[in-house]
């Protein structure tokens, strides 16, 4: 996702000659987005700044994206930018947390998102947090928001991202003596390749990828 | 041969090799160690096989006499890694793996996914008005269905047997409708990015709007048995109370909020597919209890036979538009058929790829094995499900295939009420609680 990619159609190495092994994919990077925003994301960035004064300081970045306001947080200041929102803000809900895995970008290799809803004020925004592989340590929000417990087991269970403060981080989905995260990016999918009729057809992460 | 000594079962040596005998283990010890203690705790393991926990939950139950002092729940029973699983299968396949979520609701899985996929590729406003109408249509017909398993089981759970039986005629209506739409009774992957598969077959508004009618008339039979009943009242009225507060906090979305008073409904809210073209109202009950969700599911079928009414209405307005949008990079490039041997791919398009145009077939034959390519980014696209809000978060690294589908799924958020709704109640009424969460293990575990 960070870096280029090349080897499109799955052709790479000495045998390649039909020439798409060469072609570079460049990756797409989205920048911080410059205001205005649009929308009622800029009440939203007002109020947080005049809310939180710490704002610009807290943020590493804020992207709008295909109608969407993302908030990139430093992993430190999550907390309280989450009750700033929930207090202040008026976003009630959390919709729960979901992971990514990006093994190239160094040092921020998972990320935590929290979609936020205001049902007061019937408006969306995106928290986004990284934290390094090495260190895999996001703070709870299960006080700021209480339905966040389950969701933030879920991640710890398929990505190994460590929310400190929750109040019980066990493995929800997987089995308790389960070895590894199964959503994270080097795990492998697994199953078998099937023989029918004399053709093999290989388990689906060893099929031909056309990337 | 190594031999183990375990410690629940004595072992001896025999011609035949080690026998085990397998005694009660440590049960006597645990009996007469809680015999000692003066407390009478209990704890009481429920599921994940028992008929009335919905599928593979499990609860343990820490009871008083007869009162819940601690509820647990247990998941993860059904977990089939859906989500890693999509990673693997191009943007259209991944369809297929969402309907099988929350089985009882496959239409809302499909759409979340796929308004999320077009969200993604900037085609939102290009779906064509038919395409999103059938898919509104769809989804009402699915919510009826839903919430009729919803009604007739959590009926049957708490020892009524007749609003079951009309519970399940009226969904056998529906589904058989699916199946004349689809093929298929559920899971029918019908919703693909950028539109849907097929087009209704000739004639279908007349059907629907006969099946519109007779389940109108039908409805009337579980109304009649439970609203306003005092055996059924006695058991759901002031049970499983969970208000407003407790609804926020915990991020429950649907009729359990809504049953708090709270007329939060994304169709009307946060419309998507054109919702805002339709009129129908939010309902919702006062009493924040298992009363109140039923009462709100109850009536919420008649504003789906409303809306249902009035996309067939839209749909004969718009007969003969196209059901996919008009960009060839991404539409599927079957033009399914009925044949005589069944749906397939239709003759005419057949005689193009085979016979005519060799970029067709080039074109066909790309377009189905690699699938095709989605600009990088993330989208969140959420529906409101039959249990709540459903969302979809994907994210896209500019492949054929998606980097990372994250399916907010409202029976999983929502099942984490259990405990503060049963906590302090009677042990019985757990089973009211839980079927008024709704909860469809299917979609809790993916």
């Amino acid at each position: 996702m960070s870096e280029d990619q090349t080897g499109m159609f799955g052709a790479a190495g000495t045998g390649d000659t039909s020439g798409y092994g060469g072609l570079v994919r460049t990756a797409a990077f989205t920048g911080s987005t410059e205001r205005p925003y649009g929308g009622y994301f800029d009440d939203v960035a007002d109020d947080l700044e005049r809310a939180y004064p710490d704002f610009a300081d807290a943020t590493t970045r804020v992207v709008v994206d295909r109608g969407e306001l993302t908030l990139h947080i430093k992993k430190s200041r999550l907390l309280e930018v989450a009750f700033i929102l929930r207090d202040k803000l008026k976003f009630e809900m959390c919709m729960g947390v979901s992971g990514v895995h990006y093994p190239d970008r160094q040092g921020a290799e998972l990320v935590a998102l929290y979609p936020l809803l205001s049902m007061t004020k019937n408006q969306r925004v995106r928290l986004e947090v990284a934290t390094s592989e090495v260190d895999p340590h996001i703070p709870s929000l299960v006080e700021v928001w209480a339905g966040n417990n389950w969701h933030e087991r879920e991640t710890f269970d398929m990505f190994g991202i460590i929310f400190d403060g929750h109040p019980g981080l066990t493995r929800i989905l997987m089995p308790d003596d389960w070895d590894g995260h199964p959503q994270r990016k080097d795990y492998p999918l697994g199953g078998i390749a099937v023989e029918y009729k004399g053709a093999t057809t290989p388990a689906p992460s060893n099929r031909r990828s056309y990337r | 041969m190594t031999t183990y000594s375990d410690p629940y079962a004595s072992s001896r040596e025999t011609t035949e090799g080690t026998v085990f005998s397998v005694t009660g283990g440590d049960w006597d010890s645990l009996v007469s160690e809680i015999g000692e203690s003066k407390e009478e705790r209990i704890i009481v393991n429920m599921g994940p096989q028992h008929p009335s926990t919905h599928g593979v939950l499990r609860l343990v139950l820490e009871l008083e006499g007869e009162t819940v002092t601690e509820v647990r729940t247990g998941i993860g029973y059904l977990h089939t890694g859906i989500e890693k699983n999509i990673e693997y299968r191009n943007w259209t396949q991944a369809v297929t793996f969402a309907t099988r979520m929350d089985y009882l609701a496959p239409i809302f899985n499909e759409t979340a996914y796929c308004l999320a996929v077009e969200k993604l590729l900037g085609i939102t406003n290009d779906v064509p008005e038919r395409a999103s109408v059938i898919r509104v249509m769809m989804m009402e017909l699915n919510r009826i269905s839903s919430h009729m398993v919803a009604l007739g089981t959590g009926a049957l759970e708490l020892g009524a047997m007749g609003p079951m039986f009309f519970a399940f005629r009226d969904r056998e209506i529906v589904l058989d409708t699916f199946e004349e739409i689809t093929g298929l009774r559920m899971n029918m992957a019908y919703v693909r990015p950028g539109g849907v598969s097929q087009d209704l077959p000739a004639g279908m508004t007349v059907k629907i709007r006969e099946v519109v009618k007779t389940l109108r008339k039908n409805f009337e039979d579980n109304a009649k048995l439970l609203i306003g009943n005092t055996i059924w009242m006695k058991r759901t009225e002031g049970i499983g109370y969970l208000d407003l507060a407790g609804c926020t906090t915990l991020g429950i979305t649907g009729p359990v909020l809504r049953s708090a008073g709270l007329p939060w409904d994304l169709r009307k809210m946060q419309p998507y597919c054109g919702y805002e073209n339709y009129d129908f109202e939010v309902i919702t009950a006062d009493t924040a209890d298992v009363y109140g969700r039923f009462l709100v599911r109850m009536a919420e079928l008649e504003q789906s036979l409303r809306i249902i009414e009035q996309a067939a209405d839209k749909l004969d307005k718009l007969e003969g538009q196209p059901v996919m949008v008009a960009d060839k990079k991404i539409a599927w490039p079957a033009q399914l058929a009925l044949g005589a041997d069944g749906l397939g791919n239709s003759l005419e398009h057949i005689r193009e790829i085979m016979g005519t145009s060799m970029e067709s077939l080039i074109h066909h034959f790309k377009l189905v094995t690699e699938g095709f390519r989605v600009p990088a980014g993330q989208a969140y696209a959420a529906v409101e499900s039959p249990r709540g809000e459903l969302a979809a978060h994907v994210v896209s690294d500019g492949g054929t295939r998606p980097y990372r589908v994250h399916f907010r799924e409202p029976s999983f958020n929502n099942l984490q009420s259990t405990s503060a709704m049963s906590e302090g109640g009677m042990v019985a009424d757990i089973i009211g609680a839980v079927a008024s969460i709704d909860p469809v293990m299917g979609g809790v575990d993916r």
